[in-house]
Formats: structure tokens, C-alpha cells, sequence
């Protein structure tokens, strides 16, 4: 009886394979990424690979376009998270628990820039930019996507709101709290992981994109753009493996620390992008 | 004392505001609202309008015009054959993903236990996350002549498989990434994880028990699997291909980097507005996919797609 549970509760064979599989062909271009970093190969990417190095990570962060690149995308990221944080946490409070009218229609209306597929967004913020004689920029940039951004916040906060009690905030009220103290001793620390999970999605969420960027961008060069520029024109194979990895460290370890701040709670961040 | 006074006007107000569900849900709605319907419902509405408007080609300038020609534009054979293109590789790459990531998906929902669960989650949520661009970069480096598929098919002496798939009309090309086949690769790679996680939700939903009666009540591995497992997962498969449908649809990055030279719907509305400039008839041209999106998920909801979300 006892084994015959066990062989229940064990994958058969293939079953494991084909999901062990699943990972590794999710992970091999990853791995790849770390592994082309360090390559001494200047000029293809033969494989196996030819030599050990460090010394391209040093010449990447002495090269003055990708420090710019850099620095560009993180005020943008920082600008969109911060607006996105603010947006996203009033339309939660709106609408966690209030049902009123055309309320369905806001919460729709919160997904579809990244529900769309990101040439809409991108083409229609640039046809109003153009129309309005707004030049594109830094601001137009960072606006497309506090845009986009503002749904990842939402989404965490009106979950956490949901969950607890609401009683807490009449309690307070009740108890002579003005709003700011409810907000500050009470909302605050309820909210306040899962603002973070929010606020670092949306940045992970920034500081990769491309799509709308490229219509929103004008001349300036965010970190994925200068990336895509080097796709179509290869000039420094080495740096570019090493903004490579860095790009990807930037948008993977902050989703396994938002993880984190969330796991344990029925909806977890990031599990939907 | 006028700082009392005040004080206690202040307390008042906010009585009166969080008394008043009304004005307190106006004050919460209005920053937001105002941000979406200035910046992203204007923008929307701007696209729409100016998609009626005409180009002159000869001038390359527009003029505002109202006319049906760039719809009337979309269904001439140029434009089809793109519309039919990228249509036909946004179901190839949903239904790969669908059967790559349902033993995946199955595997996390039923067998994964412990530390294994959290592990998977994390392991298939990173992929997802990690940059688009990288990602695709990375795609570059390993279908390179002489990267890591052409040195693990020569080494297995797999040569003459792959120079025949390349000769095959429809899947072959020149190289490995500039077929339609190294198109298909990257494509479902990069969508993969969005098909995973929502037929991971689906299955967890399953009762073990429900499988527990079919094996009781006779019903073999197979049946229980095709009669129980499949109709109750089938929702969160429609609902992974809602993703992995529409981000192939509106993508423009890859057709461009990786496959044969074809246009494909957001590639022509690149083209459209960067080179050319004829915003109208790119405008036009994306609401191709948002029609074929709409009609999909009317469809999808009617199959019970949004119950598994």
C-alpha cells in the first residue's frame, strides 16, 4: 500500500524528462549569455568557446555610449516606477472595494497598454506626441512607460487591500487617527511589500523595454536600444556579451527579490508580465 | 488659537470626504483616470483618427482628409500575404508552446512537492522576466555560423538533417537564423513561460481526488488523463494562448533579426511610420492586429478562458 503511494506521487520517467527539458531549454540562451561575458573571442561567437577573460567587463564599463545607455535607462525606469507607484496605488484604493458604475471599464483600461501589443502603444503615444509638437525625449519616454508600469503596481497593492481587513482603517479613524497617521502606522505597513513587489516589476518592466521605446525615443539611446542597435550593426561583439549580462542580471534578480517580498500570499508578483 | 481652529477644520474635511464614498472614490480616481484618458485614451484616439487621414506619396506628406483608402489599402494581396504571414506563425508558435509547455506545466501542478515547487516557479518566472532584447541577442550567438547548434549538429553528424530542413519551402532559408525555422525557434522561446504559468494555474486547480475516482472507477492512465485532466486544463491553455497569440502578432524585433526577408504586420508598421512616414497608413495597419486580438478573445471567453487567469 505504501509503495503503491509512492509510485503514485512519483513522475513517471518521460514526464520528468520532458519538464527538466522544459527548464533547460528555458535557461540554455541564458546560461549562454553568462558564459559569452567571458570570452576572449573578439570578433564571432564559435563555439566551444575559446578563452577565459574579465578583461572585456572592464573595457564595457569604461565605454562612455554604455555608461550613458546605462545611466538613461535607470532615470527613466526610476521616473515611470515612481509615477506608476503613485497611479497605481490611488486606482487600487479606488477600486478594491467599491463597486460603482463603468468600474469594470477602468480596471480594462489599467491592463491594455501592456494587454495591446506594444506597436499600438508605441505608434499612438508617438501620433499624439507629433500631433501636440511635443519633441521626443526623456520625458516622452519615461511617460509611455509609467504608462505601461502603472497595471504592475495595481495589481500587487489591490491584491494586498483585498486580503486585509478593512476594519483596521475605521478602528483607526475611529480612535482619533487623522488620515495621514491611518495612512502612515496603519495602510502603510499592510501595503508595504507589496508596494515594493510592484514598484521593483515595474522598474524590471522599464528598464527592458524596447517596443514602445523605439516610437517614444527620438534620438535618445535607453540600454535596450543600444543593444538593439549593436543586433543590427555588430561594431563591439565583446562589450556588447557584457552589457549583455549585465542587462539580464538587472532583470532577473529583481524579480527573484520581488518574489520573495510576496511568496507565501495567494498572488504572487511577477507571475504575469 | 487659530492653528486649533484649523486643525479641527482640517479634521472635519476629512470626516466629511471619507464620510462621503463619492467625493472620497473622485479624489482617489481622478490623477489616475486623468493620466489614462489624457495620455493613453487620447493617444489611442489620435491613431484612430489619423488612420482615415490621407498620404500623398509623391509629396510624402500628409493631409487631414478623412478617406477609407488605407483600409481599403490593408486588404489588397501585398498586404494580406503579411497579415496571412504573421497569422500563420502566431498559431505555429501557439501551438508549439501549448505542447512544450503542458508536460512542464503538468509536471509543476502535479508531482512537484516542496522545495521543487518553489523552485520550478522561480526557474520558469526568471526566463520570462529576463530582458526581451538579451534574450534575443542570445538567440543570435547560439544559431550563429559555428556557435552552439552548428557545432552540436556537426559533432553528431546531423549535417545532411539540417540542410534538408533548410531546403524545405515555408521552414528553410539560407541559415539557421535567417530561416523561418530560427524564426519559429526564437518566437516560441520567448513566449513559452506566458503558456506555461497560466496551465500551471489551471491544473493546480484540478482535484487529485477527481483523478483518484477515475483510476477507481477504472478509467486507465490514458482516459482518466484524456476524459478528466485535459477538458479541466483546457481553459488555462487558452488562456497561455491569448499571450503567446498576441505577442507574436504585434512583435517587430524578431522578424527583423531573425528569418527570411517577409514582412510581417509590426514590421510594416515600422517601416510604415519610420521611413516612410505614412503614420495614416501604419495606424491603418495596427488595428489589424487589435481586430484580430478582439475576435480572439470573444472567442476565448466563450471557451472559459478568463476563469483560469
Amino acid at each position: 500500500m505504501h509503495s503503491d503511494q509512492n509510485r503514485a506521487d512519483r513522475a513517471p520517467w518521460w514526464l520528468r524528462l520532458l519538464a527538466w527539458g522544459g527548464l533547460g531549454f528555458l535557461h540554455l540562451p541564458i546560461a549562454m549569455i553568462a558564459l559569452y561575458a567571458f570570452n576572449t573571442e573578439t570578433s564571432a561567437y564559435s563555439f566551444p568557446l575559446k578563452g577565459f577573460t574579465l578583461h572585456w567587463i572592464g573595457v564595457a564599463f569604461a565605454n562612455p555610449d554604455v555608461l550613458a545607455a546605462i545611466w538613461l535607462s535607470f532615470k527613466i525606469a526610476l521616473v515611470a516606477t515612481l509615477l506608476a507607484l503613485v497611479l497605481g496605488t490611488l486606482a487600487a484604493g479606488a477600486l478594491y472595494r467599491h463597486t460603482f458604475p463603468g468600474k469594470e471599464a477602468i480596471g480594462l483600461m489599467l491592463v491594455l497598454p501592456i494587454a495591446l501589443p506594444g506597436i499600438i502603444t508605441g505608434l499612438s503615444l508617438l501620433s499624439a506626441f507629433r500631433l501636440g509638437g511635443i519633441q521626443p525625449g526623456f520625458w516622452t519616454i519615461a511617460i509611455g512607460h509609467a504608462t505601461f508600469c502603472v497595471v504592475m503596481v495595481y495589481n500587487n497593492v489591490v491584491a494586498r487591500l483585498r486580503r486585509n481587513s478593512h476594519n483596521l482603517i475605521e478602528a483607526s479613524m475611529d480612535l482619533g487617527a487623522d488620515p495621514w497617521q491611518t495612512f502612515r502606522y496603519v495602510l502603510l505597513p499592510q501595503i508595504a511589500t507589496a508596494l515594493l513587489a510592484g514598484g521593483i516589476l515595474a522598474f524590471a518592466l522599464s528598464f527592458d523595454e524596447i517596443i514602445v521605446t523605439t516610437f517614444t525615443a527620438g534620438n535618445e539611446v535607453t540600454l535596450p536600444i543600444w543593444l538593439l542597435n549593436q543586433l543590427t550593426r555588430p561594431r563591439d561583439v565583446p562589450v556588447t556579451n557584457v552589457v549583455a549580462m549585465i542587462v539580464m542580471l538587472l532583470t532577473t534578480l529583481p524579480i527573484i527579490a520581488a518574489w520573495r517580498l510576496t511568496s507565501g500570499t495567494e498572488d504572487i508578483a511577477g507571475s504575469g508580465k | 488659537m487659530p492653528h486649533d481652529t484649523a486643525r479641527r477644520g482640517l479634521s472635519r474635511l476629512t470626516d466629511r470626504v471619507y464620510l462621503s464614498p463619492t467625493l472620497w472614490l473622485c479624489l482617489l480616481l481622478a490623477p489616475p483616470l486623468l493620466w489614462f484618458g489624457l495620455v493613453y485614451i487620447g493617444s489611442l484616439l489620435t491613431l484612430l483618427v489619423q488612420s482615415f487621414f490621407s498620404f500623398d506619396d509623391f509629396t510624402m506628406n500628409v493631409s487631414t482628409v478623412l478617406t477609407l483608402d488605407n483600409y481599403r489599402a490593408l486588404l489588397s494581396p501585398a498586404n494580406l500575404d503579411v497579415i496571412l504571414r504573421t497569422l500563420s506563425m502566431a498559431a505555429a508558435v501557439t501551438l508549439a508552446s501549448a505542447i512544450l509547455a503542458f508536460p512542464l506545466a503538468y509536471y509543476m501542478a502535479r508531482y512537484a512537492r516542496g522545495w521543487k515547487k518553489g523552485f520550478f516557479y522561480v526557474a520558469v518566472m526568471l526566463p520570462m522576466w529576463a530582458s526581451y532584447i538579451v534574450k534575443a541577442y542570445s538567440w543570435t550567438v547560439i544559431l550563429a555560423k559555428g556557435g552552439l547548434v552548428y557545432w552540436f549538429y556537426r559533432s553528431f553528424g546531423l549535417s545532411g538533417v539540417v540542410d534538408w530542413l533548410l531546403s524545405l519551402p515555408g521552414i528553410g532559408g539560407g541559415t539557421l537564423a535567417t530561416s523561418n525555422l530560427g524564426r519559429f525557434t526564437v518566437f516560441t522561446y520567448i513566449w513559452l513561460p506566458f503558456m506555461i504559468l497560466p496551465i500551471q494555474a489551471a491544473l493546480e486547480r484540478v482535484p487529485g481526488s477527481l483523478v483518484q475516482a477515475a483510476a477507481d472507477l477504472g478509467a486507465t492512465p490514458w482516459q482518466a488523463f484524456r476524459t478528466i485532466i485535459l477538458p479541466l486544463a483546457f481553459p488555462g491553455v487558452v488562456a497561455g494562448s491569448i499571450f503567446t497569440f498576441s505577442l507574436t502578432l504585434g512583435d517587430y524585433i524578431i522578424p527583423q533579426l531573425f528569418g527570411p526577408s517577409g514582412l510581417f504586420i509590426g514590421t510594416m508598421v515600422y517601416t510604415m511610420q519610420g521611413a516612410i512616414g505614412n503614420l495614416p497608413m501604419a495606424g491603418a495597419f495596427t488595428l489589424v492586429p487589435v481586430l484580430i486580438i478582439a475576435l480572439y478573445l470573444s472567442i476565448a471567453k466563450r471557451l472559459g478562458a478568463f476563469d483560469a487567469l
